[in-house]
C-alpha cells in the first residue's frame, strides 16, 4: 500500500488503496476496461493485509462471491463498468433485499453495450438507482477526482457498514484513469456493522428508528435464514404482503429518513450566485472552470456538486431553486440528472440541460456559454 | 440407534415441509443431516447454500444451520466468497439440474476448476419442476414436456462427465432410491479436500408423471418412480448379475405380458425404464432363446439388452489436487499478511 503523504496516483489506483485503508479483506472481480487497475491494484496489495483476491468466471459470479463473503463477515467489494454493472444487476437487487453491506464501483463508459469501449460516461446514473428489479432505494457516491477517488471509497464502505446496504462507486473512465495528486492521511475514518448483542435480534426486523438491523455473520451460531425471497424478521420466507411491505418500505426508508446523513454537497460561489451550475463526477470539473471564468466575466454563477448522487437531496436541490434564478445541470449523457433536477424543483427555478455523449467532457468554454446564455 | 425424531429435532427447522408429497428433496435432506450427524461436525459452523428452484428449499428453510438462499444458478459463486473469506465454514451447495448446470453452469465448471473446497449436491429431477416441468439441460432426448410437446429435441448433459472434465476432484453419481451410498458419498464428499460434486437423480411425482408418461394413481408414484431409477441404473464396479432383458411392447404392455407369462421357464413383469418406458422385465434361460421367442410373440417390439440405455451411478472421481483456498492463503503467507 501507499505511505501516508503526498503522491501521484491513478484514479482507479487511489480507489483500491481506499478501499485497503477502510478494511476491505474481500475483491471479486472480472477484467474489464477502464476499471481494471482496481482489480490489478488489489491482486497485488491485498494478500499483504491479510485479504483475498478472487477472480471470478464472469461479473454475476463477482457479485454474488461478494455477498457471500460480506456474509462471512467480509468488508468486500468488487469494480466494473458498463457491460459488467448491467450483469451484476439481478445480484444487486438480492443484496438490497437481503440488506447485505458491499461496495460496487462503477467506472462508467460510455454506452449502450460495448458503446464507445473504455471512453467515459455518465449513464449508468438511473441504472444504479433502479437496474435491479423491484423497489429499493441506492446510495451511489461520485468521486470528480483522484483524491475523492480515495476518499469516496472510503466513504463508501463506511456507509454499507452504517446502513448494512449496497454502496456504488459511480466513477467514470476519466476520473479512473487520470493521475494527479493523492494525500493519504495516517489514519482513516473506519465503521463497523452492527452486530447482534444477543440470539434474540432479528437479522432482518428492527425497533430501532434508524431500520438498520444488526448483522450476524455466518459460523456465529445464529442458524441464519439470508434468502432474497420475501422474509419475516427472522428470515422464514413468507410471501404474504404485510412482510413483503413490511420491508420494502424498511429497506427504502431507512436510506430515504438518513438521506441528511448520507447527503455530500459541495458547493463554490452560490452565496449571490443567479445561476447554478449542478453536476458531479468529472462533468463537474468544466462546471467549476466555467463557473470561475463567468464570475470574471460579471456573472454571478455557482457550483452545486453532487458527490452523493442517491439518495438525491431533495430539499436542498428545492433549496437551491429559491436562491437562483437558472440550473444548469452539466452531464455525461443524453440528460437524465436533468429530468430528476425538474421534477424537484418543479418550477421554482428555471432548468436547463447541458447533456453531452461521444465518450468526451463538456468543454469549459460549452458551459459557459450556457450560464452566460441562462444569466441573460 | 437414531430415530427420525433425533434428526428432525437436531437439524430440521419447521415442518410441515414446503415439498410436493412424495418429493426426493425430503430423501436428500434426510441422507445430509445423517452425514454431519455421522461425522460429528459442529452444526454451527456447516453453511448450506443454494440457488433457486425445489432443490433450494432442501436446505432453506428445512435445514436449522446457516443458509443462504440465493439467485437462480449462482449459488456455487456465492459460496465461493464465503468459504474462502471463513475457512472454518463446511460448505455444502444445493443446486438443481437448471439451476446448476443449466443458468449455473459456468459457475459449476470454473468451481470444479478452481477446486475450490465446496461440496455440491446436484439435485437432479431431469426438468424445470418448480416452473411446471420445462426441458432442462439434463432431459432425455425425445421426453415429453411442456415446453417439448412433441419430444425433446435437445439432448441431456453428463454431467458427472462435465465437472470431472473441468477438474472436480470428487465427482460421484446417486439416486434417491440409493440412501445408504449417498449417505456415505456426502460424508466422503464433506470430508474430501477439493471440489467435490454428487449428481443424485431424485424423484418428482409432479412433473416426472408426465415427462416418464407414468400412469396411475399419484399416491403410487412416488416409489415407482424410486423402482423406475432402481431398474435404469447400474452401479459402476459392482458385479452383474444379468440374466433378464426387457421387453418392449408394441402397445400395451400388459397385453405383452400375458403372452410373456404363458412361455416356458420365464418370470415376467412389467417395470418403469427411464429410456424405453413401461416395459416387461423377463428373466429366463438361456436369453438368447428367450430373446427369439419374445420378438415372434407379435406384441414386443424390440427386446434390449438388461444393460442398454442403463445411467451408470457410483464413484468417478477421487484424487488430490491443489485447493483453491490453500493456494490463496499461500499466497497470503509469501506476502507477509498472514
Amino acid at each position: 500500500m501507499l505511505e501516508p503523504g503526498r503522491h501521484l496516483a491513478l484514479g482507479n489506483v487511489a480507489c483500491a488503496e481506499g478501499a485497503l485503508r477502510v478494511g476491505c479483506r474481500f475483491f471479486a472481480g472480472y477484467p474489464i476496461t477502464p476499471a481494471s487497475e482496481i482489480s490489478h491494484h488489489i491482486a497485488a496489495e491485498i494478500p499483504r493485509v491479510g485479504g483475498f483476491y478472487v477472480q471470478m468466471e464472469d461479473e454475476i459470479a463477482s457479485i454474488a462471491s461478494v455477498i457471500g463473503a460480506s456474509w462471512a463477515g467480509a468488508k468486500a467489494m468488487t469494480a466494473t463498468s458498463g457491460p459488467g454493472y448491467s450483469l451484476m444487476q439481478e445480484n444487486i437487487g438480492y443484496a438490497h433485499m437481503t440488506e447485505t453491506p458491499l461496495v460496487l464501483v462503477n467506472v462508467q463508459r460510455s454506452g449502450p453495450s460495448t458503446g464507445q469501449a473504455t471512453q467515459p460516461g455518465q449513464q449508468d446514473i438511473m441504472q444504479a438507482r433502479y437496474g435491479s428489479h423491484g423497489d429499493y432505494e441506492v446510495v451511489a457516491v461520485s468521486p470528480w477526482s483522484v483524491q475523492e477517488m480515495f476518499d469516496l471509497t472510503i466513504r463508501a464502505f463506511n456507509l454499507a457498514e452504517t446502513y448494512r446496504t449496497p454502496v456504488m462507486v459511480m466513477a467514470d473512465g476519466m476520473i479512473g484513469h487520470m493521475k494527479e495528486g493523492l494525500t493519504v492521511p495516517e489514519k482513516v475514518g473506519v465503521v463497523d456493522r452492527k452486530k447482534p448483542t444477543s440470539k434474540e435480534d432479528m437479522p432482518w426486523g428492527t425497533d430501532d428508528p434508524s431500520g438498520v438491523p444488526p448483522m450476524p455473520a455466518f459460523g456465529e451460531g445464529h442458524a441464519l435464514l439470508v434468502t432474497g425471497s420475501t422474509h419475516r424478521p427472522d428470515g422464514v420466507r413468507n410471501y404474504a404482503p404485510e412482510y413483503h411491505q413490511m420491508i420494502v418500505y424498511r429497506i427504502r426508508d431507512k436510506i430515504l429518513n438518513a438521506e441528511p446523513k448520507i447527503r455530500d454537497i459541495h458547493t463554490e460561489h452560490l452565496g449571490d450566485a443567479k445561476v447554478a451550475v449542478l453536476s458531479f463526477g468529472a462533468s463537474a470539473r468544466p462546471s467549476i472552470d466555467a463557473v470561475v471564468k463567468a464570475r470574471e466575466q460579471g456573472v454571478k454563477a455557482g457550483l452545486f456538486r453532487l458527490r452523493t448522487l442517491w439518495p438525491l437531496p431533495e430539499e436542498e436541490i428545492r433549496a437551491l431553486a429559491d436562491s437562483v434564478d437558472a440550473i444548469l445541470v452539466v452531464e455525461m449523457n443524453a440528460g437524465k440528472l436533468v429530468k430528476e433536477v425538474e421534477r424537484v424543483v418543479c418550477g421554482k427555478a428555471k432548468v436547463a440541460s447541458l447533456a453531452k455523449v461521444g465518450g468526451v467532457l463538456p468543454l469549459g468554454r460549452e458551459v459557459l456559454e450556457e450560464v452566460r446564455r441562462l444569466a441573460k | 440407534m437414531k430415530n427420525l425424531k433425533y434428526y428432525r429435532d437436531r437439524y430440521v427447522r419447521r415442518q410441515p415441509s414446503a415439498f410436493c408429497p412424495g418429493c426426493g428433496g425430503g430423501i436428500i435432506l434426510n441422507c445430509f443431516v445423517r452425514a454431519i450427524d455421522d461425522l460429528g461436525l459442529d452444526k454451527d459452523k456447516i453453511l448450506a447454500v443454494s440457488g433457486i428452484g425445489c432443490s433450494a428449499w432442501i436446505p432453506s428453510p428445512n435445514f436449522n444451520g446457516d443458509t443462504l438462499h440465493t439467485t437462480h444458478g449462482r449459488a456455487i459463486a456465492f459460496a465461493t466468497g464465503a468459504r474462502t473469506f471463513n475457512p472454518e465454514l463446511t460448505t455444502v451447495v444445493f443446486v438443481g439440474d437448471g439451476d446448476g448446470a443449466g443458468i449455473g453452469g459456468n459457475h459449476l465448471i470454473h468451481a470444479a476448476r478452481r477446486n475450490i473446497d465446496l461440496t455440491v449436491i446436484l439435485v437432479n429431477n431431469m426438468s424445470y419442476a418448480m416452473t411446471g416441468g420445462q426441458i432442462a439441460p439434463t432431459t432425455l432426448h425425445g421426453e415429453t414436456t411442456v415446453t417439448s410437446p412433441y419430444g425433446n429435441p435437445e439432448s441431456p448433459f453428463d454431467i458427472t462427465e462435465l465437472v470431472r472434465a473441468a477438474g472436480a476432484s470428487y465427482v460421484a453419481k446417486w439416486s434417491t432410491y440409493h440412501v445408504v451410498e449417498l449417505t456415505r458419498s456426502i460424508k466422503e464428499a464433506i470430508t474430501h479436500k477439493g471440489f467435490s460434486f454428487i449428481e443424485v437423480l431424485s424423484q418428482c411425482p409432479t412433473q416426472q408423471r408426465r415427462i416418464f408418461n407414468l400412469r396411475g394413481p399419484v399416491d403410487s408414484l412416488p416409489p415407482r418412480i424410486l423402482d423406475m431409477f432402481a431398474e435404469s441404473t447400474v452401479v459402476k464396479d459392482r458385479p452383474d448379475r444379468g440374466g433378464y432383458v426387457y421387453a418392449v411392447p408394441k402397445a400395451s404392455p400388459e397385453e405383452a405380458l400375458k403372452q410373456i407369462q404363458a412361455m416356458d421357464g420365464v418370470d415376467a413383469k412389467i417395470v418403469d425404464h427411464m429410456r424405453y418406458g413401461r416395459v416387461v422385465r423377463v428373466d429366463g434361460e438361456p436369453l438368447d432363446v428367450v430373446r427369439g421367442k419374445l420378438l415372434e410373440l407379435g406384441t414386443v417390439s424390440e427386446v434390449k439388452d438388461h444393460l442398454d440405455g442403463k445411467i451408470t451411478l457410483g464413484l468417478f472421481e477421487k484424487k488430490t489436487r491443489p485447493e483453491f483456498t490453500d493456494a490463496l492463503r499461500e499466497i497470503m503467507r509469501k506476502a507477509g499478511g498472514e
